[in-house]
């Protein structure tokens, strides 16, 4: 039949819709529950404060050194790619406004919540995914453990407060990465680097426009973690394919919102 | 691993973030440089502002002592109003000061530059300055400069 392949579409788009309906709703819950996390008193506030820190080793801590590692390299070769094209136009001393400002606004966030995708997102993922596949949600259900509190929310509290963290260690670290390719090795002036930097970084505009854009990453790529695992097919191939989706998606997100957050701010006369 | 061990590894992960927080506001952004305080405000009339945006520099002397606050423009004149705060340190700006609009460098941005007047009297929050210099528009100057080279030639 003729209208074959737009029964196919029709139904491929009623599926994403009602994937997408049960991701905000899945949403609200973990919001609501996440809310009332640390809002409870004595020992259930306690055991929800340890739940938080244990996560915010497994999804923060573990995350530090590939951010590390990563960020001095992206501000080393933002050294050189600067100075090098600076330089034709006698403008070298400008490089450490272009290694701050390309790291501040754009590449510290942006980089770090790729980055996390790929270390702690699809972790997350798997995690929750395995335990649906061995019944471990389910078990805790049984005994009336209700794990959307007991396993989602941490995660995902913990993910959320994690990468504006990271995304400024990011930020300053490859600051110093193109210190040291310009200014150690390159013979840029110490003093000029600085001061051209502070001159034209302006704190409420580019650092904590960054640090907005690392909230929000923050929030979407956990939230699309910590759902893709909730939401996986209790199979190897289900919790396989959960994972790929969820750096896919979640590396998407990030490069889209952040064309769309930079935008919104961008936008003065 | 044991809880302690857990705690110090995340409290060191948190400290880092503030610290890396902190050198990003003071060291990498301009925090640390002091702001306009008790700022009063004058504003200038120009016929022609070029490049100038709020938030550019006022100087006096090569000396940042105030900024742009805002730009408008006044219809019945055909004017450009610039609102400009300048610190509450600098009370002494006598009231025949001229501001001109400048150029850091052949192609930086624009600032305005106050030329100290030699009155008894001194501005106060609010008052206009009556001398004023317009920017240089460098288009019109090589059309100017073109224009003399060709009446040379004849």
């Amino acid at each position: 039949m003729i209208t074959r392949p737009f029964e196919q579409l029709g139904a491929w788009s009623m599926a994403r819709v009602a994937r997408l309906g049960q991701a905000a709703l899945f949403l609200f819950e973990l919001l609501v529950l996440s809310w009332r996390l640390p809002s409870r008193f004595g020992p259930a506030a306690r055991k929800a404060f340890r739940l938080i820190m244990h996560q915010l080793y497994s999804v923060g801590v573990l995350t530090l050194i590939i951010i590390v590692v990563s960020s001095a390299f992206v501000g080393m070769v933002l050294g050189l790619q600067g100075y090098n094209t600076l330089v034709d136009f006698g403008a070298e001393s400008s490089l450490g406004l272009l290694v701050a400002l390309s790291l501040t606004r754009e590449l510290g966030p942006v980089v770090t919540a790729l980055l996390f995708a790929g270390r702690a997102g699809s972790a997350l993922t798997a995690e929750i995914g395995l335990m649906k596949a061995t019944e471990q949600l389910a078990g805790m259900e049984m005994m009336a453990v209700n794990p959307m509190t007991r396993v989602i929310a941490p995660r995902f509290v913990a993910g959320c407060i994690s990468l504006p963290l990271l995304a400024a260690i990011f930020t300053a670290i490859g600051v110093l990465g193109g210190h040291f390719v310009g200014v150690v090795q390159l013979g840029v002036d110490e003093g000029v680097f600085w001061s051209q930097m502070q001159a034209g970084v302006d704190f409420y505009d580019d650092v904590m426009n960054g640090m907005l854009k690392g909230v929000v990453f923050g929030f979407v790529v956990s939230w699309i973690a910590v759902f893709e695992g909730y939401d996986a097919v209790p199979t190897s191939a289900g919790v396989s394919a959960a994972t790929t989706r969820t750096v896919v998606s979640s590396s998407l997100a990030v490069l889209g919102l952040d064309f769309i957050l930079t935008a919104l701010t961008l936008v003065e006369v | 691993m044991n809880s302690k061990a857990l705690e110090l590894w995340v409290g060191i992960f948190v400290a880092a973030g503030v610290a890396a927080l902190a050198m990003l506001a003071f060291k990498v952004g301009n925090l640390s440089t002091v702001e306009v305080q008790d700022a009063y405000t004058i504003k200038g009339r120009f016929d022609n502002i070029g490049g100038l945006k709020v938030k550019a520099p006022v100087t006096m002397a090569g000396v940042r002592i105030g900024r742009v606050a805002d730009i408008s423009f006044d219809n019945s004149r055909y004017q450009a109003v610039v609102s400009m705060s300048i610190d509450g340190r600098y009370q002494k700006i006598p009231n025949d000061t001229s501001a001109s609009i400048l150029t850091s460098g052949l192609l930086g941005e624009q600032y305005v530059g106050l030329e100290v007047g030699g009155a008894e009297e001194f501005l106060k929050n609010g008052d206009s300055l009556q001398l004023t210099q317009s920017a240089l528009v460098l288009e019109k100057m090589i059309g100017q400069f073109l224009y003399s080279q060709a009446s040379k030639d004849k």
